[in-house]
C-alpha cells in the first residue's frame, strides 16, 4: 500500500500546441479512493496512464510511496490496472483462474493458495473456489475478475472506465461492489471516469479536470457544498446547477425584481455577477419576490418534482431553470413561479475568470 | 427509435434479419453454426449472401468505436477481420431498446487457436502461432496501436506455407494513436500478451486439450523474445565504419527476410565522415506477397509468396530464362504451373485448404516422394498422389467459426 503523488506532472504530445496534462499536482494519501473527472478531452486518462506508465511525463514527477517511478516501465511500478474485459477459463477451477497470473510471475504454490483464499474470503467467493466458471452467476464471474487483480496485492490499484460497457443496472450495482470492496482492501485506487454521480458516490476525494489543468480536488460534499470556480459548479450535480450572470445593484445583485443581499467586500466592485443556485436551494417565493420562472416541463419524481423553466424575455435557447418542488404542490405548464434563494446557499463567481467569489 | 444501420456493404439481407429480437434468441435456423463457451458479449454467426457474418452484441458507442477502428486499420494495411457494419437503435417488441451490434466478416480459411493446437500433431505449434502473433503485434505497434488485450483468443490464424499468419479480431480495448507508441504502452501489451497467452494454454492443459509437456510459461515468454528480436530488426539504430557499406545491404536484407520492406531510411554520418548511422523510418510488411502480387496478381499470404516466388525462381532456372523479363516468365509459371496444379483439386476438396496453402503442400509433398523414390518426382505426379492420398483426410477449413471444447471445430453451415 502506498500513496501516490504528482508532483507538476505534465504531458505534451508531440505536436500538440498544448499540454494534455498541465502541471498536475495532486498528493493521494495511502488506501484513498480517488476519482479522476472531467469531460471528454480534459486528460482524466492520460493522467491515469502516466501513473500506469502508458504515457511518457514530459515534466514533473510521479511517486508511489517515496519511490520515483517517472521513468520506471508499467510492470515495475507494482500497480494494477483493473480491467472489465477478463476472460474468464473454462477449464480451470474458480481458484485457478485466480491464482494463474502469479504462477507465470513465479511465486509458489502456497503462496498463491493463500493470498487466493485471502481474496475469495473478501469476494465472498469461498465456496466456489472448485468449481468451473460456468457454474458461476454472472456477478460471481465478474467477482473472480476482480479476484484476479486483487491475489496479486499491488501498490495501487488503477481502473479507467470500467464501468463503460455495462448496461445501467448492473453498473450500479457493480459501482457499489468495487466501492465497498476498495474500502474492505484499503489499497489505494485511482479511478477515471466522465460521469460525475460515480465519482460523486465512489470517490473519497474527487478530482475535476478540464483542458488538462486540474480545478479542484476536494471531498464529494466539499465539491457540491463549495464549488472552487463556475466550471466544477456546473459539471458537478444533476441536474446541474442554474448559473446566470446577473447585475450587481446596490447592496447585492439584481434578482428578479429584487436585490439579493451581498456584502459589498465580497463583489470586489464587479459590475456583473455569476450568481449559483443549485435546483434543491430554488424555494418558490408566495409573496411575487425573487426570479421569476415560466414553467416549460415539469419532471415528477413521486416525492419531488422538476420545474423547467425559463426567464420571461430570456432567449428560447438560454439554459433552462431547473427547480426542485414538492411533488404535491406542482406547478403548472405555462404558469409564472418566482423562486427565491433558500438561506445562504448561493454561489458567486467572477464573471470573467471563472472563479469563486467570497468563501 | 429508428434502426440504423451503418455498412460499406450494400447488402439488402442485412435488413431482413430479426434486429428487434436479442441476438441470443435468434432463430436457429438463421444462425450458420451455433455459438459455444463463455463470452464477454453475445456473438452469433449468420449467413449473408453467401458470406458467413459474426454479429457481436455490443453498447453502440463501443460498437461504432470498433468499428471505425478496424476500418482504419484495414486503410493501414494491417492484417484484420473487416468490420462490415454497425445496427444500433435496435427496439425490442415490448419497446425496450436492446444493445447494438458489430458486424464483421469471417476470415476464410482462418482457424482459432484452439482448433490449431487441438488438431496439430506437430509439437511446435504453439510456438509458431506465438510467432505469428509477435509479427502481428510489432506491425499493430508500427502504426501506433496499443492492442490492450492481446490474446491468442482474439486472433484468427491463416495458414501461411508451414507458418501461421495471424488476423486482429477484437479491437474492442483498441486504441489507434496519432503519435508512436510509448515504449510503456507497447512494454504493456506484451506484459498483457504474455498473461494472457499463458492462461490460455493452461486452460487448453486443464480440459485436456493440449499435451501436458507444452510449458505454458515457456511458450508464453516466446511472445517477448520475438517481439524484441523483430522489433530491434525494424526499429534499431546501427553504427559501423564507412569502410563496412556493405552493411547497409545486410540491414536491408534481414527487414525483407523477416518479411519487410524498406520505406525510408535514414542515413548520417558523423562529423568527420568516419562512420555511418542507419535507422529504418518506415517499413511495410509484405516484402514477398507485394513481389508476387506484382508479377502474377496473386494475393496470398506472406510465407506462401515467398514459397510460390522460390518456386518461380526455380521455373526460370529449369526453363533456362533468366534473362528474359521476370513479368514474362512468372505468366508462363502461372499458366503452366500454380494454376494447372491447383485446379487439379477436384471442387469438393477446396473447402480444405486456400489454393496457395496447398500449392504449398504439395511442393513439400513431392519433395518426400522425390526423398522417398531417390529421384525426381514431376509436379504433376506428386498432385495426383496428393489429391488422392493425402488431401481427402485434411479437415475442412473454409468455415471454422469456432471451436466447441468437447467436440472440434464449429463450422458454419454451407
Amino acid at each position: 500500500m502506498a500513496t501516490v503523488t504528482y508532483d507538476e506532472a505534465t504531458r505534451v504530445y508531440p505536436g500538440a500546441t498544448t499540454p494534455s496534462v498541465d502541471k498536475l499536482n495532486i498528493d493521494i494519501q495511502d488506501g484513498e479512493f480517488l476519482v479522476l473527472v472531467g469531460p471528454s478531452g480534459s486528460g482524466k486518462s492520460t493522467a491515469l496512464r502516466m501513473l500506469a506508465g502508458l504515457e511518457e511525463v514530459n515534466s514533473g514527477r510521479i511517486l508511489i510511496g517515496d519511490r520515483d517511478v517517472t521513468r520506471l516501465s508499467p510492470k515495475e511500478r507494482d500497480v494494477a490496472m483493473v480491467f472489465q474485459n477478463y476472460a474468464l477459463y473454462p477449464h480451470m477451477t474458480v481458484a485457478d483462474n485466480m491464482g494463474f497470473a502469479l504462477k507465470i510471475a513465479g511465486v509458489d504454490k502456497g503462496e498463491i493458495r493463500k493470498r487466493v483464499e485471502e481474496a475469495a474470503k473478501i469476494l465472498d467467493l469461498e465456496p466456489y473456489l472448485d468449481r468451473k466458471p460456468k457454474q458461476l452467476s454472472g456477478g460471481q464471474r465478474q467477482r473472480v475478475a476482480m479476484g484476479r487483480a486483487i491475489v496479486r496485492s499491488p501498490q495501487v490499484f488503477l481502473m479507467d472506465e470500467p464501468l463503460s460497457n455495462l448496461d445501467a443496472k448492473l453498473r450500479v450495482q457493480t459501482r457499489t461492489q468495487i466501492a465497498s470492496l476498495q474500502r474492505r482492501l484499503g489499497v489505494t485506487t485511482v479511478y477515471v471516469t466522465h460521469d460525475q454521480v460515480e465519482a460523486m458516490t465512489m470517490g473519497d476525494r474527487v478530482a475535476v479536470l478540464k483542458d488538462g489543468v486540474l480545478q479542484q480536488c476536494d471531498t464529494p460534499r466539499r465539491m457540491y457544498d463549495h464549488p472552487d470556480n463556475v466550471f466544477v459548479a456546473g459539471f458537478i450535480g444533476s441536474p446541474a446547477m442554474n448559473l446566470m450572470k446577473l447585475p450587481v445593484t446596490d447592496g447585492g445583485v439584481q434578482l428578479g425584481n429584487g436585490t439579493y443581499p451581498i456584502e459589498r467586500g465580497v463583489l470586489n466592485g464587479a459590475r456583473e455577477v455569476t450568481f449559483g443556485v443549485r435546483p434543491e436551494d430554488m424555494t418558490p417565493a408566495t409573496d411575487g419576490s425573487g426570479l421569476p420562472v415560466e414553467v416549460d416541463v415539469v419532471e415528477e419524481l413521486g416525492a419531488d418534482a422538476y420545474v423547467y423553466g425559463r426567464v420571461p424575455g430570456s432567449e428560447a435557447t438560454a439554459t433552462p431553470i431547473v427547480a426542485r418542488v414538492d411533488g404535491r404542490q406542482v406547478p403548472q405548464k405555462g404558469e409564472t413561479v418566482h423562486f427565491v434563494p433558500k438561506g445562504d446557499h448561493v454561489h458567486l463567481f467572477d464573471v470573467e475568470s471563472g472563479a469563486r467569489l467570497g468563501g | 427509435m429508428a434502426l440504423d444501420i451503418t455498412t460499406g456493404r450494400p447488402w439488402p439481407a442485412l435488413l431482413d434479419l430479426p434486429w428487434s429480437l436479442p441476438l441470443e434468441e435468434w432463430p436457429e435456423d438463421l444462425l450458420a453454426a451455433l455459438p459455444r463457451g463463455i463470452s464477454r458479449h453475445v456473438v452469433r454467426f449468420v449467413r449473408i449472401e453467401g458470406r458467413v457474418i459474426a454479429i457481436k452484441e455490443i453498447k453502440a458507442d463501443l460498437a461504432r468505436r470498433e468499428y471505425e477502428m478496424l476500418r482504419a486499420l484495414r486503410r493501414l494495411n494491417e492484417p484484420t477481420v473487416e468490420a462490415v457494419g454497425v445496427v444500433t437503435g435496435r427496439v425490442a417488441r415490448d419497446g425496450r431498446p436492446l444493445d447494438a451490434c458489430l458486424l464483421t466478416r469471417h476470415l476464410q480459411f482462418s482457424l482459432p487457436y484452439r482448433a490449431m493446437l487441438s488438431q496439430s500433431l506437430r509439437k511446435d505449434t504453439a510456438d509458431r502461432l506465438i510467432d505469428a502473433l509477435a509479427v502481428l503485434l510489432v506491425r499493430l505497434h508500427l502504426v501506433g496501436f496499443f492492442w490492450g488485450d492481446v490474446s491468442l483468443s482474439n486472433t484468427l490464424f491463416k495458414r501461411n506455407a508451414g507458418e501461421f499468419a495471424a488476423y486482429l479480431v477484437d479491437a474492442e480495448t483498441g486504441e489507434l494513436h496519432q503519435s508512436s507508441l510509448s515504449r510503456g504502452q507497447r512494454l504493456h501489451d506484451l506484459d498483457i500478451a504474455r498473461v494472457n497467452i499463458a492462461g490460455e494454454l493452461m486452460d487448453l492443459q486443464a480440459g485436456g486439450f493440449v499435451d501436458l509437456d507444452i510449458d505454458p510459461l515457456v511458450v508464453s515468454e516466446r511472445i517477448i523474445s520475438r517481439y524484441d528480436e523483430l522489433w530491434d530488426v525494424l526499429t534499431a539504430t546501427e553504427k559501423f565504419e564507412y569502410g563496412n557499406r556493405w552493411q547497409v545491404d545486410e540491414r536491408i536484407r534481414k527487414l525483407n527476410d523477416a518479411g519487410f520492406d524498406v520505406g525510408e531510411l535514414d542515413i548520417t554520418t558523423d562529423i568527420d565522415g568516419t562512420s555511418i548511422q542507419i535507422q529504418p523510418k518506415i517499413v511495410d510488411a509484405g516484402h514477398h506477397c507485394r513481389r508476387l502480387l506484382r508479377l502474377t496478381g496473386l494475393d496470398v499470404e506472406d510465407n506462401q509468396a515467398r514459397r510460390l516466388l522460390n518456386d518461380l525462381d526455380s521455373f526460370r532456372a529449369a526453363t533456362d530464362r533468366q534473362n528474359e523479363d521476370e513479368e514474362l516468365v512468372a505468366h508462363d509459371w502461372l499458366n503452366r504451373i500454380y494454376e494447372p496444379i491447383t485446379r487439379t483439386v477436384p471442387r469438393e476438396l477446396r473447402g480444405k485448404l486456400e489454393p496457395a496453402e496447398i500449392f504449398h503442400e504439395v511442393l513439400e509433398h513431392r519433395w518426400y516422394m522425390s526423398e522417398q523414390a531417390k529421384k525426381d518426382i514431376a509436379i504433376e505426379e506428386a498432385v495426383k498422389d496428393y489429391v488422392k492420398n493425402v488431401l481427402p483426410h485434411k479437415p475442412d477449413e473454409r468455415s471454422v467459426v469456432g471451436v466447441d471444447t468437447e467436440e472440434l471445430p464449429v463450422r458454419a453451415k454451407e
